[in-house]
């Protein structure tokens, strides 16, 4: 659905992208992720025909972004980083104004936009100016004008950026349902953890590059980020923490008032004989469990040191 | 309705809605109408009361000055109106952040900047026919004919299409609408105050050259300076009002009365400046989305069949 080759942009002597590629299939979800400045917006800008690229190529559903503009906006829905709206209308007048501006029949606007508000949770907000919509609403109402002429990729970029905690939820819930519905979408974010429920791969870009790219789970088995093992006991805490120390493959052994955290590199059978040297020496062990790593681990993991292979 | 709907694009029906709901536009109006008002008022009461030879009547002849008056006093109000309300209407959506939005969806480049220079100069009608009662006052003493006052507010849409076109344009070309403005209104003193001053100084040369050369100028013959006041929207305007006023521009002091003006100045007015606003809105068309430079070498390269197509070797 989305092909990028060979992608660059300049900006005068700075490269904002160098060579990217990427191959997006239709209805995968794709986060996009990296650090201010990396490159996100670029490449979304570029997809969403509001900037040339200096070389290479990008399409949409196999139309090429700089030479079939008005085919590649029919399917795609785009939503900016920042943005903002136009303050004197209503929810339902600024849903009204985009679609008529995408060409949707007035009829089926009026059966649409109710439909739209309540997908995003706002139907009770049809009346309201926009302007005085919670941030978190405006976001959301931004996403319904995305869906207003049924595109079939979503450019999302930061989507839950400046949001609270319970908006981010709704902005999530929303966002699971349009997979469902099957769009293909790329979303950036820098609210990882979140992300990784809901995104079936991820690119991680830094300085314009595309550093890693695939299947999370892909990716987090070739990073082979450290294990991080997780242990709780009734007491003799610190005994149990020094004996650690001295075992194979334990990295670093910390505690805090949760219990042990042990960072261990060893393999699934190596760990099972560590567990059982640990009820060997007779602590009262209350839990032993491996803490599952997420997209913020390996975010970190690969752009502390630049590019990996 | 099926007319309106296609004549009120979503754009336009944005704008109005938008233009129409705020308190702005509203006090616009209103500040707009005072201020031509208090003109002919204070038109009024100076030449009845504060003349020279005490309390005058109004007769048909002041009525028509009062006319010339108020209709100058538009035409600056105009100039100072038309790129305030004109110079923002792309950046201002930049800035707002909702230009972005706007150029993702299916309407084209020129949709959008004519839609919008069509609602900033619907609303410059507004305003300028919201004082026509103020030129009621006109009628009452007479001396001036509606065609007159028809010609006039015909001449008032073309300079607010002309500086409209010219606000657009720079709206695209610059990111802040505060810089947008500011050229907005340079141009606008170019066209409004420096045509004039150039017309006086080169009048000044010419006259003064055949003073010194001692001759008179051929019958018939007439100078080319006249052309420079063609391009003020004071001197088209008064060659409206007064038919004779073109020829005289054109005339050399002791040149022939009989020979005529090569050009009436409203006409020349409006042929040039139509050719500058095309110009304008092709390029704010131009630059509103980044797409197109490119595209006619990438059209040309998609033109060949693939069996043509240039390959890299070794790549």
């Amino acid at each position: 659905m989305i092909e990028i080759t060979n992608l660059s942009k300049k900006y005068g002597t700075f490269h904002a992208l160098k060579d990217i590629s990427l191959h997006i299939e239709k209805g995968t979800v794709f986060g996009f992720v990296g650090p201010n400045g990396a490159g996100k917006s670029t490449t979304m800008s570029i997809l969403a025909t509001l900037m040339l690229p200096t070389s290479g190529v990008a399409k949409v559903g196999g139309y090429d972004v700089t030479q079939h503009p008005k085919e590649v906006r029919k399917r795609i829905g785009y939503m900016p980083d920042f943005f903002g709206v136009y303050d004197q209308l209503k929810s339902t007048e600024y849903l009204h104004f985009y679609g008529a501006s995408y060409g949707i029949p007035r009829v089926e606007r009026e059966q649409l936009i109710p439909q739209l508000l309540e997908l995003v949770n706002l139907s009770d907000k049809a009346d309201t100016y926009v302007d005085s919509l919670s941030r978190g609403m405006k976001q959301r109402l931004c996403l319904a004008r995305c869906l207003v002429h049924d595109p079939d990729v979503l450019i999302l970029d930061e989507p839950a950026s400046g949001l609270d905690p319970r908006a981010r939820i709704e902005m999530r819930e929303i966002l699971k349902e349009l997979k469902l519905m099957g769009k293909t979408i790329i979303i950036s974010s820098h609210i990882l953890p979140e992300l990784a429920e809901m995104v079936d791969e991820i690119g991680v870009i830094e300085h314009g590059e595309m550093v890693a790219q695939g299947k999370v789970a892909d990716i987090q088995s070739r990073l082979r980020v450290k294990k991080v093992i997780h242990i709780r006991t009734l007491e003799r805490e610190e005994e149990l923490a020094e004996k650690l120390r001295d075992e194979p493959f334990v990295t670093s052994v910390l505690t805090d008032n949760t219990g042990v955290h042990v960072h261990y590199s060893g393999d699934d059978a190596q760990q099972s004989t560590l567990l059982r040297q640990v009820v060997s020496w007779e602590i009262p062990i209350v839990s032993f469990q491996e803490a599952q790593s997420n997209l913020e681990d390996v975010f970190l993991e690969i752009t502390k040191g630049g590019p990996r292979e | 309705m099926n007319w309106s709907r296609k004549l009120i694009n979503p754009v336009i029906d944005k704008e109005f809605r938008l233009r129409m709901r705020s308190t702005r536009s509203m006090l616009s109006v209103l500040l707009y109408v005072l201020a031509l008002g208090a003109i002919a008022m204070g038109f009024i009461y100076l030449f009845l009361y504060l003349g020279q030879r005490g309390p005058q009547r109004f007769d048909p002849q002041t009525s028509q000055m009062m006319f010339y008056v108020l209709s100058f006093a538009q035409l600056v109000l105009i100039a100072f109106m038309a790129p305030a309300l004109t110079a923002g209407v792309i950046s201002s959506e930049r800035e707002k952040q909702t230009l972005s939005m706007l150029l993702t969806t299916q309407q084209s480049s020129a949709t959008i900047v004519l839609s919008k220079l069509v609602s900033a100069l619907s609303f410059m009608t507004l305003i300028v026919l919201a004082t026509l009662p103020v030129y009621s006052i006109v009628f009452l003493y007479g001396g001036i004919s509606p065609k007159q006052l028809i010609s006039v507010f015909v001449f008032y849409l073309f300079v607010m299409l002309l500086l409209g076109s010219l606000g657009v344009m720079f709206s695209t070309l610059f990111k802040r609408t505060i810089v947008a403005i500011i050229v907005t209104y340079g141009t606008g003193l170019i066209i409004f105050l420096v045509t004039g001053l150039l017309y006086l100084f080169f009048m000044g040369i010419e006259q003064r050259n055949m003073y010194v050369n001692g001759q008179s100028p051929a019958p018939g013959s007439y100078s080319w300076v006249g052309y420079l006041l063609g391009l003020n929207p004071g001197g088209a305007m008064m060659s409206l009002f007064n038919p004779s006023f073109s020829k005289d521009v054109f005339l050399l002091y002791g040149g022939s009365l009989n020979s005529k003006a090569p050009i009436e100045l409203w006409l020349e007015f409006l042929l040039v400046y139509s050719v500058v606003i095309v110009f304008a809105l092709w390029i704010a068309i131009r630059n509103i989305r980044p797409i197109a430079r490119r595209k006619r070498k990438d059209k040309a390269k998609d033109a060949l069949p693939p069996e043509q197509e240039p390959t890299v070797s070794g790549a």
